[in-house]
């Protein structure tokens, strides 16, 4: 495993440490444990963490150079729960600076790319680990989305991406960009292994306030090829006229193949869908200056000096954080100042209590709602960088869903022009059971998903 | 010369109290920090690490329910925290979790007792937010730095916040002392203000009487009654007089100089004051539930102010011994608990007891009340021996000030010392002709003086008896040998 790491992940950069020892160690502890009868359901397994979750003595950044150096003294939940289970933490992967973005191309250290076209981006901000699973070089990762973050990338790289309902996961140890809205989820290849993580890192933590006490089903047991009885929604607003061809083609085939294994399609509207995007960019900015307000160089990561501490706080934040993020913070500070704060994030709440509203109604006629989950298929690096409001568009279907607070997953269904295009499944709160049962029947009744990226056959070998 | 003030000074007071939970605010981290090696006392939360969050101290809630039912306050049923952001080494998350639009409690007031008679000081709201660190400025290795500890960081704090109600310096200071008075006898705060538990800043304008307010100076951070009364007079002075001499005043925030007695410019800060509050996003509103503020409200200790009135109208003592009884609590609770113990006794003798060799001997040794060995089943035994008269009163100081240094109880300290108080007429009759064949001019002295004076022939007798006579008796014995 570390041998391709090594081999393949020069030219994709989905790693920003690989944490070889650590692994090693961790790898032959799972072998004895295993050896002892007690492994448990991800013992020995390789994975990868977002470099956004706290691990401890494992240099956590965040993509960030304001946090190079940094070495968190304590684990984040999820982190422990991997740790307990006896999985192997082959690396931290790339992403996009404190999760603002959808290529990655916002990584202060370097971009990750496509594994199915190295000139393209990969999707973000969990770039690294949806590259990482995709080029086999984990058998899975945990991303974050906050607005899409784990299902774009996972679909611009043909992997599933799982975000659960707010507060199904804790995110003590999360570092945070949006607090209303992050949540870690599992990429995987196969809904099943997403069913498999998800179970572990899923549950109330007494450490994280917003955390859910409901308490966790078997996801696993959930998934059936069987759809009858299920109803699923068409929304016309996820097929707007500008939604590329290719996409198009390939996510109303899946919907046919859906029909096929039972389910009953049904046409429904979600009106704010045009409004989610903008109170989005409201809400999660100004949460963001908050969550970033700590980064001041007084007691971990970057520090510049300055003879007074404002100088100080200044030069700091000025060379550590990169553009979009200083954008972001700009954009919260003053949609929360004196004066607009009513106008501003006032209102966007109110619009985002509207947005959750439209899926409740919409659940009380269907179980799960589907759509592509990115408009287009992977863009070229530098494509977007120039233009905020292209790249933030990359996120139009899927943080609807984040603001409302539901679970959404991206599955692979098919290529097009030879590029991953995701089917996007939202369930309702809490009903991940739902949601993977059809997107674990999706996989079994397709060939999608099952392809690989070029990059696997050049650097084939012979265990995984 | 008329006596009517040009200027009417209105003055409010916004005072900060740590609370006397065992955990911070928003994690266990221990909250008495107090003589703790910097930065031993703290947390991935308390320090803002990347990734940490708050969780509510459910003991600081209640607490803080206690303390705005006390001061009368109408009770939130839904509360929120909400995020107040500003930059500082000291703020470790660059924003401190405080109330801003739902504070726990509003609309109450504080009755208290002034030179003027009963004044009652509105307050305007109750809420919970967190302490900051603690930054220090000096020189290390010849160089100037500053240095932060972030023990305090997280601890508990309950902003009062009253109107600007109180018209002089003597009632802001009766107003601090009373509140500060509701909160020890509460058990939610220490009242420590060197230690910084209890801090108050005030705002002080003047007016012509029946006019506007004037302009509000802000004077921050005083952490003592004195320099509440010092501060005030010398801002109602300082603005009175740039008044009068046709200046006009700036609104600003000032600070106390204790040594130059006066209040002096602070700084202006870098950037407007913008705290651009919002919602907390993680923490979830709480409920304050009428059964829970029912429970909190049973648990109530009694308030100051109620002791005194009982202990004036049941106890039968005066309003100066029952003022001396609750400066403490400690005190308060042994007098309480004693008349409870030995029910034969007077309270006013349990009184006197307490205000009399108690208060003498915690003063000589600099002990606090609350660690002082005599409880109320050592004073009841001792008052029970008094009453049966197994020993003088005389005899009782000395037991008492053995009690107290020992923490024995009397009985044994009585039967070890052989301290029995002698009454059986004979043995005394005996003692009572020498004293009197050895003192002709005393005796001389209470026949002239129409045998009113035995006080210093008793004298002479409890010396000769090592203070265990029983003066009733010696008295009838001497009245008997000298009629």
């Amino acid at each position: 495993m570390l041998s391709r790491v090594a081999a393949v992940d020069q030219s994709l950069g989905s790693f920003l440490l690989v944490t070889e020892a650590l692994a090693m160690e961790r790898a032959q502890a799972a072998d004895r444990r295993i050896a002892d009868g007690e492994s448990a359901l991800l013992t020995g397994i390789p994975m990868a963490l977002k470099d956004i979750i706290s691990t401890t003595g494992v240099a956590t950044t965040c993509g960030s150079r304001i946090l190079e150096g940094y070495v968190p003294p304590y684990q984040g939940q999820v982190a422990q729960r991997l740790l307990d289970q006896g999985a192997v933490l082959i690396g931290k992967t790339n992403m996009d600076e404190f999760a603002m973005g959808s290529s990655t191309e916002h990584s202060g250290f370097f971009p990750a790319r496509n594994p199915w076209d190295l000139e393209r981006v990969p999707g973000g901000s969990s770039g690294g680990s949806a590259a990482a699973v995709s080029a086999g070089l984990v058998t899975f990762a945990l991303g974050t989305d906050t607005g899409g973050s784990i299902r774009q990338p996972a679909g611009l790289c043909g992997v599933v991406g799982v975000k659960p309902t707010y507060g199904r996961v804790s995110r003590y140890g999360l570092v945070a960009f949006a607090s209303s809205l992050d949540q870690i989820g599992p990429i995987t290849r196969t809904v099943e292994d997403a069913a498999a993580v998800l179970s572990v890192i899923a549950g109330e933590d007494p450490a994280d306030a917003t955390s859910l006490r409901a308490p966790v089903p078997d996801y696993l047991a959930s998934l059936t090829a069987d759809l009858h009885g299920i109803r699923v929604g068409v929304a016309r607003e996820y097929f707007p006229d500008g939604l590329e061809a290719g996409v198009r083609a390939n996510v109303e085939a899946a919907i046919s193949t859906l029909e096929s294994a039972g389910a009953k399609m049904v046409d429904i509207s979600l009106p704010m869908t045009e409004y989610a995007l903008s109170s989005y960019y409201i809400v999660a900015p100004s949460e963001a200056m908050s969550n970033l307000a700590r980064y001041d160089g007084v007691r971990f990561g970057h520090r510049e000096h300055g003879d007074t501490i404002w100088e100080m706080f200044d030069r700091t934040r000025n060379a550590g954080f990169g553009r979009e993020v200083k954008r972001r913070i700009l954009l919260g500070a003053y949609a929360l100042s004196k004066g607009y704060y009513d106008a501003y994030y006032v209102k966007a709440q109110q619009v985002r209590e509207l947005v959750r509203q439209d899926f409740q109604r919409a659940f009380e006629q269907v179980d799960v709602i589907v759509g592509p989950t990115s408009p287009t298929t992977a863009f070229r690096l530098g494509e977007r960088l120039s233009d905020p409001y292209a790249m933030y568009l990359a996120d139009v279907f899927t943080l609807p869903a984040n603001m409302a607070g539901i679970c959404g997953v991206s599955v692979p269904c098919g290529l097009s022009e030879g590029l991953p295009v995701g089917l996007q499944i939202l369930g309702n709160r809490l009903d991940e059971a739902t949601m993977l049962k059809v997107a674990h029947a999706y996989q079994q009744s397709s060939e999608n998903g099952t392809q690989r990226p070029p990059i696997l056959q050049e650097h084939a070998t012979a265990a995984g | 010369m008329s006596g009517e003030p040009a200027y009417e000074p209105v003055i409010g007071l916004e005072v900060h109290a740590q609370l006397l939970t065992q955990s911070k605010m928003f994690c266990s981290c221990s909250a008495s920090y107090s003589g703790a090696a910097p930065n031993t006392h703290v947390c991935p939360v308390d320090l803002g690490l990347p990734g940490s969050l708050p969780v509510a101290n459910q003991a600081a809630v209640e607490q803080a329910i206690m303390v705005a039912l006390a001061l009368n306050c109408q009770i939130a049923p839904i509360t929120k925290f909400d995020r107040k952001n500003y930059p500082y080494p000291d703020i470790p998350k660059g924003y401190q979790i405080s109330q801003y639009d739902t504070p726990l409690g509003r609309d109450g007031y504080v009755d208290f007792e002034s030179e003027t008679g009963s004044e009652r000081c509105g307050i305007i709201r109750v809420h919970m937010e967190e302490d900051t660190g603690k930054t220090i400025h000096g020189r290390m290795g010849g160089k100037d730095v500053s240095l932060v500890d972030y023990n305090r960081s997280g601890v508990p704090l309950l902003e009062i916040v009253s109107h600007p109600d109180l018209r002089s310096s003597a009632g802001a200071r009766r107003y601090f002392e009373t509140l500060r008075e509701i909160l020890v006898y509460l058990g939610v705060c220490s009242g420590d203000m060197q230690e910084g538990a209890l801090r108050a800043d005030i705002n002080v304008s003047v007016r012509r009487p029946g006019s506007e307010h004037g302009v509000k100076v802000e004077i921050k951070n005083l952490n003592s009654f004195r320099a509440v009364a010092r501060a005030v007079e010398f801002e109602i002075d300082r603005q009175v007089r740039c008044l009068e001499a046709g200046g006009t005043l700036t609104q600003e925030t000032r600070g106390w100089d204790e040594a130059a007695e006066k209040t002096v410019p602070q700084r202006s800060k870098e950037f407007a004051e913008d705290y651009r509050y919002f919602p907390e996003p993680d923490l979830p509103p709480l409920d304050v539930p009428k059964v829970l503020v029912d429970a909190v409200r049973s648990r109530m200790p009694e308030a100051a102010a109620k002791k005194r009135e009982r202990y004036v109208n049941h106890y039968g003592l005066t309003a100066y011994d029952a003022a001396v009884l609750t400066q403490d609590p400690e005190l308060a609770r042994l007098m309480d608990q004693t008349v409870a113990a030995a029910p034969f006794a007077e309270p006013k003798a349990i009184s006197n007891w307490l205000t009399g060799e108690l208060l003498r001997l915690l003063h000589e040794t600099g002990m606090e009340p609350a660690v002082v060995p005599i409880t109320p089943q050592l004073l009841a035994g001792l008052l029970k021996l008094l009453a049966d008269g197994t020993i003088s009163n005389a005899i009782g100081k000395t037991v008492f000030e053995e009690m107290f240094r020992s923490g024995t109880n009397a009985a044994t300290i009585v039967r070890e010392r052989g301290l029995t108080q002698m009454g059986d007429p004979e043995e005394l009759r005996q003692v009572v002709e020498q004293v009197l064949t050895a003192n002709p001019g005393l005796v001389k002295q209470y026949v002239e003086q129409d045998r009113k004076t035995e006080g210093p022939l008793i004298g002479q007798v409890m010396k000769a008896t090592g203070g265990k006579a029983n003066a009733a008796i010696v008295k009838d014995l001497i009245a008997e040998k000298l009629s």
